[in-house]
């Protein structure tokens, strides 16, 4: 009773919630037990004896209870109760830090060199074909907005340039990333989904219907601005013909983008899904028209709309627009004279946006990347650095300890 | 909750017995609710409150702006994850707190009550009490209601309470109800009782009561003394019958119990502003990057927009920005995570359970283990700089032992502790079956003297076990219960009983003892109560021979003086002895009798019934009647009880000296007391440069004295050796002794100046001049009047300065108002971080207003222990507490905070960079899961495990090293500066994340060709680094790891990627195409060799400068912390730090102090601790209290009535004569001068008191060794005094109904004793003399 009273106030006077009392379990019997043991016999009569009883009892009670009580009052003995837990205690010795230091600077060192001699390694050629300026070949078409009109760049090659040869386009302050154009597609529709076709998201908007209430397919900002500028690569022989060089498209995009992420709807044939649909604004070609030649190239998994869907992280970024696979360039281009023709559709020139195309090989780290190995061999060597700092220190100002 | 309140009542009217009457005015009934909720409600009123948390509010504030699409920069589950489960987790709690009080409520309502009902007792639950019901209550029974009490089974209607629960105060209490309802008895007539009470409104005065009982035309006024209050418990009473007058909520129970002010630790104020300035950066980095859309908006975007057009709403760049700001609130929001919030809670939490687990600070006497009973204010445990305290239960044990007594001039009690032997306990129970086990004496001489018949001896406890205040139970034969007002008494009376007087039974008129066996009944003729200008009590008994004997024990100061002159050279020995207990911080007593002729007696009687029937000065004439009779007496001895230290509070003490905590002591105690406490506790040391001494009444002289004690100290801390000739004569000696009790005022019946100190040569005067070195040495002792006037707004700062530049500090005589006052004054002046420990009622307040309240629990009371934050049985776990889990706690939570906030800044700026890329469009850079879940589950558990298992040392270590509590004090390990630390080392983190995965993918292709540097993987790759960079930060951090350190960090991190996996997974997106966007890009991410070096390279960027930095650290300037942790794990611990300069001296310092404490010769003397009130003896004078149907006396009297019986017609036919000897009366008024001068101090001790102590061990030769009656030669007064006092205490004992059976009785006593025990002849010889001795005695007194 009087356990739980107290028990009744702690409620009372705890107001931040708090903890309850844990102890209070056995209190209670036995001070209940302690009053009954002690109160007199209700019928008054034969006090005396009953009394002496009620006290023995009380008193056997009470040495059971105290025992219990013993038992479940006193905290366990635990190493986790009582914060004694085996534990690892770490410290910054010199004896850990300096040769971990060293170690580290090594191993940067090592990598360092390893990546910066890969890197050095790739080939990488870009052409900018934006046309800003009147040297261009591309002048003229980035100054007029007409349709498919076509510029050739020219470049040689002195060396032969290692294959797998990969031929990428780049865009430069356009701006994938930006939020609102990002979040401007939708998903469902592009897994195939009828009913997105036929209703597309709110997030597409304002690339969701046109005037006339048709839902565009595939809606959203990032579908419409698909790029589409296209290339041809031609080399020119000896007797001043040109050969064109053939150029892969297959498996350009993720694995997962082509076989999980964008899917057809299930109809064939595939124009029947997108009935009282229209193509995106900027589009030459609804989307089912996109490769008529390859039944896998085409709709939402064609490979160049997969590319573009991917959108960048930053606003200068390059897509892979093809590969140089066929079995002649197996080994690379060979040295020579080359050239691109391009077909010019995107203009970037409005937002000052520039375009370029890049051809590029790669090792084992993937493309040609500098930074990543000077990155290496600068920690590394400063981490030898401040191994050398650290010995000095330690042996000037030795730990306390010794003292 | 929204319980209808009826508008405040003016007064109460209550009719008793009538319902439909008292059923008008809608009272309370007497269910309690203390819950909050029931089903229905809870859900509306939990979240109601969680909503008023103002981080709760910002985070629906931040989720409605995530509904907005224009804004939306995340989704909405980003926020309204983690905020439901935060939601969820308190409810959870508040569920759980709410069912167990719905579950006490039930239990309390439902006990059962009898309510008399329509004539006849009927069983009714509590909550069916109606108020003007009436109720009968049995002994040992809560009471139901507030009640008025009507009559009881005692006489007068008498009842005792025990308001522990409601007061904390352990003494019973007297009730009494008026007398015309006590008549009434029955409860036939109870039902026909129709009075009816008009009173005071429910309120929460607990020692206030007005009302008045209308019956039968006439008005009876009542007041407190008349009422039982619910909470409190019947002792000692059969039943009674009481009205209820306030029922349920209206009981001052429930009024009182409050809700008490939340307490918030420094580290919370410091979070909440750390907060508000996170919130304001998050506006301006929330302000810089909406300019920077902006300006991007107009200068880019509106060239963009032939592939990305404006949103229609949208139709210019300046609201783009303002959207763009809330987008970005949004996002930037983790800076102030909501889980930061539940973090600390549960850390807070965990340490509130190592506090509830620990073995080391649970008591196995009482069986209580500590209670963290509030759970938020653990790291405030470590940063603890003023300790206040209550003395009485908290630094003592409030257990009085009989420890020494002096006797005829024989001191008895000193234990020879040779060669380290524990000494051996006496066993009293072969002798005195009456015995209380209980009972510790040590020194077997003083049995031996009870054994031998001693007549002084015997004499001795005789008064013991007659002259008190206690009250006896006996709940069978032999097992006797004292209940005494004061402990002091209890242990006196307790100390006779063991030495065969044991004190059975009173009545009005009677005592009845057991003397060596053998019942004597006295009949009591007056008692002298106790009061304070008194400080004595006698009583006058009749002992069954008819001769009127006066026995007085009281403070040696006012007994000594009224002492036959014939005692002066025993009084000179005894004072002695008295010098000698209160010097080891003891507290004495002197004893003495008078034996009255019968014509005095009723000379006097007369006298003192005037005066009792007096109108006017009552008291006055009472004390002069008092004082009339209390003169000429003979001096038997002296009792020295020690008010038991409790467990380690001296080591407890100095360790936390070590620590830098200062001690100050608050006390209702007399200053003497209070400064024994403080030296046999260590308060005071030998260190003690000065003890001040503030004890002016008057303002003027409290300044004075203030500013006294602080030129003093400015002054010694400028003196070097030679500098201290001059200054007020005292001053140049207390220079040198360090611990001179100087200053001291005059009132206080002790002399100025300490005495001689022998060592004071040796001390090394003023090693500094430094005043802060010096600081340290000093002690101020102020008295409660004093600080009334130092506690004045214009001389607080005064005293501030002066308390806190003294190491110790003791408050004596003070209420406990002004405790509160003083802890409210260090918090005001001072900015540290206060403790209040206490066990009292009285210590409430004083816990309630310091930042963090200890109750000592285990004891009876509890209201200490309710209004307290932490609570355990000891006053030696205190430093457990403090050094151990309050250090802990507060190292762990500074770290958790500086990495919590590292890793949401280095989570959260990666944004902001990522603005400047993305057309300040609030793009995140990672994928909303990643948001959702990094801090719920990603980072949470390791940071988690840190905060609630962190050590930085082992807990011996801290308690070896208390310096290790200072960086705690001085607020080192989280502050403002700290803050900025982590804060930039998380911005530089989020720079690294963010630009190396940015200079690294933006050219880098997969093996196979395809670039890196889409958005998928760059999220990807941050994401990773982050996790790892963070990862491998808390395990740098992390010092103690732990089996679930390792669980929670590995944990995380493959948590990380399998959750990751998980949410790339084709299956999750088949399911929802529209939600799961990341589909494949971990598998693509992940596989690229590239990206592993750019994670490496990051974390390498992030780590390598952090643990550089901290191993120069370690070694350039290095903790104490790690030198300890340094050594501990080198296990090289031979150089020890200056922390630790005090092993062996507190450990030393128990010897050392008793020598000190026996020369401090001045400073000692305490006085009587009467603690009880006055008036008990009138009580139990005019017989309201006996109950002679109760149980206990029933069966005693039942035994004893027949020596009763007899006694009292024996002495009707034999009315002795008066049995004093007259010769040795002495005059009055003759020792007049002596009582001063002996009072004064221990100088009397010089030279002249040479003789008195031959002659004293001569007549105590003669006394032991011979029966001669030549020693009642009057011829010299002092040896005739001396050999007075076996004389009359041998008539007195002798005289028993049968002359010739007391002493046949005490033979056989002493016979069956002796020859059981082996004695030597020699002692057995004894016995015959002993006897002989009656023979002349008792001619002389007849003659």
């Amino acid at each position: 009773m009087f356990h739980s009273f107290g028990k009744h106030f702690l409620y009372t006077g705890l107001e931040g919630g708090s903890c309850h009392s844990q102890y209070g379990g056995w209190s209670n019997v036995w001070f209940l037990l302690s009053q009954c043991g002690v109160c007199p016999a209700p019928n008054g009569q034969s006090r005396k004896g009953g009394q002496v009883k009620a006290t023995a009892t009380y008193r056997i009670l009470a040495m059971v209870k105290q025992e219990q009580k013993e038992s479940s009052d006193r905290p366990d003995n635990t190493a986790f109760t009582q914060q004694r837990l085996p534990a690892w205690q770490p410290i910054l010795s010199a004896g850990i830090v300096i040769p971990g230091f060293v170690l580290i600077g090594l191993a940067f060192i090592g990598v360092g060199v390893g990546l910066f001699i890969t890197s050095q390694n790739i080939q990488v050629l870009e052409l900018d074909y934006t046309g800003a300026d009147t040297a261009n070949p591309c002048y003229e078409c980035g100054r007029q907005s007409t349709k498919n009109c076509v510029c050739t760049m020219e470049f040689s090659l002195s060396t032969l340039f290692k294959g797998p040869v990969f031929f990428y386009y780049g865009l430069t302050n356009y701006f994938q990333n930006q939020r609102r154009y990002g979040v401007s597609k939708d998903d469902t529709q592009l897994f195939g989904d009828l009913d997105a076709i036929k209703t597309p998201t709110s997030d597409c908007a304002p690339f969701d219907y046109d005037g006339n209430n048709r839902s565009i397919v595939p809606c959203g900002a990032l579908a419409n601005s698909i790029f589409n500028d296209t290339f041809k690569l031609y080399v020119k022989t000896n007797n001043s013909g040109k050969k064109e060089v053939p150029l892969d498209g297959k498996g350009i995009a993720w694995w997962t983008d082509y076989n999980v992420k964008h899917r057809n709807p299930d109809v064939t044939p595939l124009k029947d899904a997108f009935k009282d649909t229209v193509k995106p604004i900027n589009w030459p070609k609804p989307v089912y028209e996109l490769d008529t030649t390859d039944e896998y190239n085409n709709g939402f998994i064609n490979q160049d709309f997969l590319v573009w869907m991917r959108r960048a992280a930053l606003p200068d970024f390059r897509k892979l627009y093809r590969r140089i696979t066929a079995d002649e360039y197996h080994d690379g281009l060979p040295a020579g004279n080359y050239s691109l023709e391009i077909t010019y559709n995107y203009p970037v020139l409005t937002f000052n946006g520039r375009k370029k195309v890049v051809l590029s090989n790669v090792s084992w780290m993937g493309g040609k990347n500098d930074f990543l190995g000077i990155a290496y061999l600068v920690v590394g060597s400063l981490c030898i650095v401040m191994s050398i700092v650290m010995l000095i220190v330690y042996a000037k100002f030795k730990f306390p300890e010794e003292d | 909750m929204f319980r209808k309140r009826p508008p405040p009542e003016e007064e109460r009217k209550v009719k008793a017995n009538d319902r439909e009457h008292n059923e008008k005015f809608q009272y309370a009934s007497n269910c309690i609710m203390t819950s909050k909720y029931n089903i229905l409600t809870f859900l509306p009123v939990n979240l109601f409150e969680q909503f008023q948390e103002v981080a709760n509010t910002y985070f629906l504030f931040l989720l409605i702006l995530q509904l907005i699409p224009q804004i939306s920069s995340l989704s909405w589950f980003t926020t309204i994850v983690p905020l439901a489960l935060v939601l969820s987790i308190t409810a959870v709690k508040d569920a759980t707190d709410d069912y167990f009080r719905h579950k006490s409520d039930n239990q309390v309502n439902n006990r059962q009550s009898q309510v008399l009902i329509r004539g006849s007792l009927q069983n009714e639950k509590w909550m069916n009490v109606k108020v003007g019901d009436i109720i009968k209550l049995e002994n040992n029974q809560f009471v139901a209601a507030d009640l008025l009490l009507l009559s009881s089974t005692e006489p007068h209607g008498l009842c005792y309470i025990e308001t522990a629960e409601l007061d904390g105060e352990t003494n019973m209490k007297v009730r009494q109800s008026v007398s015309v309802t006590a008549e009434l008895g029955d409860p036939n007539n109870l039902a026909l009782f129709d009075g009816e009470v008009v009173c005071e409104p429910p309120n929460n005065k607990l020692d206030r009561f007005c009302g008045t009982l209308y019956w039968r035309d006439k008005k009876y006024p009542l007041t407190n003394q008349n009422m039982l209050l619910r909470g409190c418990v019947l002792r000692n009473t059969e039943a009674c019958y009481g009205l209820v007058i306030f029922a349920g909520p209206d009981t001052k129970l429930m009024q009182n119990s409050g809700r008490t002010k939340f307490k918030r630790t420094s580290i919370d104020r410091l979070m909440n502003t750390l907060v508000l300035w996170i919130f304001g950066f998050l506006v301006c980095m929330g302000l810089i990057l909406a300019v920077g859309n902006a300006v991007w908006e107009r200068e880019v975007g509106s060239l963009f927009q032939s592939y990305l057009p404006w949103d229609p709403p949208v139709d210019n760049f300046m609201f783009s920005a303002f959207l763009s700001f809330w987008s970005y609130v949004i996002i930037l929001n983790t800076v102030v995570p909501i889980s930061l919030y539940v973090s600390v809670e549960v850390i807070r939490l965990g340490h509130s359970y190592f506090i509830n687990w620990d073995r080391q600070m649970f008591c196995s006497r009482c069986n209580t283990a500590a209670e963290a009973r509030t759970t938020t204010l653990n790291e405030e445990l470590g940063q603890v700089e003023y300790i206040f305290s209550d003395k009485t239960g908290t630094l003592t044990q409030n257990i009085m032992s009989f420890n020494k007594c002096s006797i005829n001039g024989h001191t008895f009690g000193e234990v020879m502790n040779t060669l380290g032997k524990q000494p051996k306990r006496l066993d009293f129970t072969p002798f005195n079956p009456l015995a209380d086990p209980d009972f510790c004496f040590y020194d077997e001489k003083l049995l031996e003297s009870v054994k031998v018949g001693d007549l002084h001896t015997h004499e001795f406890f005789r008064l013991l076990s007659l002259c008190h205040t206690v009250m006896s139970e006996e709940k069978s034969e032999g097992e006797l219960v004292y209940k005494a007002q004061s402990p002091d008494e209890g242990a006196l009376v307790t100390a006779a009983r063991n030495f065969g007087f044991v004190f059975r039974s009173r009545t009005p008129g009677t005592i009845t003892t057991t003397e060596m066996g053998r019942t004597v009944t006295y009949s009591l003729l007056a008692i002298l109560d106790f009061n304070n200008i008194r400080k004595r009590m006698s009583v006058i008994v009749r002992n069954p021979e008819g001769r009127i004997r006066l026995y007085c024990k009281g403070a040696d100061t006012v007994l000594l003086e009224r002492l036959h002159p014939c005692n002066q050279e025993l009084m000179t020995i005894t004072s002695d002895h008295l010098n000698e207990y209160a010097a080891d911080g003891l507290r004495t007593l002197a004893l003495a009798y008078r034996d009255l002729s019968e014509h005095e007696w009723e000379a006097w009687s007369e006298s003192q019934r005037c005066a009792d029937k007096a109108t006017d000065c009552r008291e006055d004439r009472l004390a002069a009647a008092y004082d009339k009779i209390e003169q000429d007496m003979i001096l038997l001895g002296a009792t020295a009880i020690e008010d038991k230290l409790q467990e380690g509070v001296p080591e407890t003490i100095a360790l936390l000296s070590l620590a830098n905590v200062k001690i100050w002591v608050l006390t209702g105690d007399k200053q003497e007391t209070a400064v024994n406490i403080g030296y046999s506790c260590k308060m005071l040391t030998d260190e003690m440069t000065e003890v001040f001494i503030i004890s002016g009444h008057t303002v003027q002289s409290v300044r004075q004295d203030l500013r006294r004690a602080r030129e003093r100290m400015i002054e010694l801390s400028r003196a070097k050796d030679g500098g201290k000739d001059g200054g007020m004569e005292g001053w140049a000696e207390a220079s040198f002794t360090r611990n001179g009790l100087k200053n001291r005022q005059e009132g206080d019946g002790t002399t100025g100046g300490g005495s001689k100190q022998p060592h004071c040569s040796s001390f090394p005067s003023s090693p500094s001049s430094d005043m802060d070195n010096i600081s340290g040495e000093f002690a101020l002792i102020i008295s409660g009047h004093s600080l009334a006037h130092a506690l004045e707004a214009d001389m607080e700062a005064e005293f501030v300065s002066t308390a806190c530049a003294c190491k110790a500090v003791i408050c004596c005589r003070v209420t406990p108002l002004q405790k509160a006052q003083v802890v409210e004054l260090i918090k005001k002046h001072k900015k540290a971080v206060t403790l209040a420990i206490g066990d009292g009622a009285n210590d409430v307040s004083m816990i309630k207003s310091a930042h963090i309240g200890v109750g000592i629990s285990g004891q009876e009371g509890i209201q200490a222990v309710l209004a307290s934050d932490y609570s355990f049985a000891q006053f030696r776990f205190l430093q457990r507490l403090l050094l151990v889990h309050g250090r802990w706690s507060y190292l762990r939570m500074c770290r958790f905070l500086c990495y919590f906030f590292y890793k949401n800044f280095a989570f959260t700026m990666v944004h902001f960079w990522f603005g400047f890329f993305c057309g300040f469009s609030a793009q995140t850079v990672y994928d909303q899961y990643f948001i959702t879940l990094y801090n719920i589950v990603y980072t949470s558990l390791p940071v988690l495990a840190m905060g609630v298992f962190d050590q930085d040392v082992p807990d011996h270590r801290s308690l070896e090293y208390p310096k290790l509590y200072e960086p705690g004090q001085l607020n080192l390990l989280f502050n403002k500066k700290e803050f900025f630390i982590c804060i930039a080392q998380g911005i530089y983190t989020s720079v690294v994340l963010f630009f190396v995965p940015y200079v690294v993918l933006s050219n880098a292709t997969q093996i196979n060709g395809v670039p890196l540097a889409d958005y998928q993987t760059f999220a990807v790759t941050t994401a990773t680094a982050l996790v790892i960079v963070v990862s491998v930060q808390i395990a740098l951090d992390t010092g103690f790891w732990t089996v679930f350190n390792h669980m929670f960090v590995w944990g995380s991190v493959g948590s990380y990627f399998t959750i990751m996996f998980a949410l790339h997974s084709q299956t999750l997106f088949r399911i929802f195409p529209n939600q799961f966007r990341f589909v494949g890009s971990a598998h693509n991410t992940l596989l690229q060799p590239v990206v592993w070096l750019t994670i490496a390279l990051a974390t390498a960027i992030c780590v390598v400068p952090v643990l550089a930095f901290r191993f120069l650290k370690l070694d350039l300037k290095p903790q104490l912390s790690d030198t300890v942790r340094y050594t501990q794990l080198v296990r090289q611990k031979r150089r020890k730090p200056a922390g630790r300069t005090i092993g062996g001296a507190w450990r030393g310092t128990g010897s050392v102090s008793e020598g000190r404490l026996g020369a401090r010769g001045g400073s000692r003397r305490s006085g009587y601790a009467f603690s009880h009130q006055e008036g008990f003896g009138e009580l139990i004078t005019s017989g309201k209290n006996m109950r002679l149907s109760s149980l206990a006396l029933a069966n005693f009297a039942s035994k004893h009535s027949s020596n009763l019986i007899e006694t009292l017609r024996r002495k009707k036919n034999t009315h002795t004569p008066p049995s004093t000897s007259g010769e040795c009366s002495p005059a009055p008024g003759n020792m007049s001068g002596m009582g001063p001068a002996l009072s004064n101090s221990s100088s009397v001790l010089g030279g002249s008191q040479d003789t008195p102590i031959e002659e004293e061990t001569d007549t105590g030769i003669r006394l032991s060794s011979s029966s001669h009656p030549a020693a009642l030669e009057p011829a010299e007064p002092g040896a005739s005094a001396q050999v007075a006092n076996p004389d009359s205490s041998a008539s007195a004992a002798a005289r028993t109904d049968s002359p010739g059976g007391w002493a046949r009785s005490l033979e056989t006593v002493q016979e069956a004793l002796f020859g059981r025990r082996g004695f030597a002849s020699a002692s057995c010889s004894q016995s015959p003399p002993c006897n002989a001795r009656e023979t002349p005695t008792l001619s002389k007194a007849h003659a």
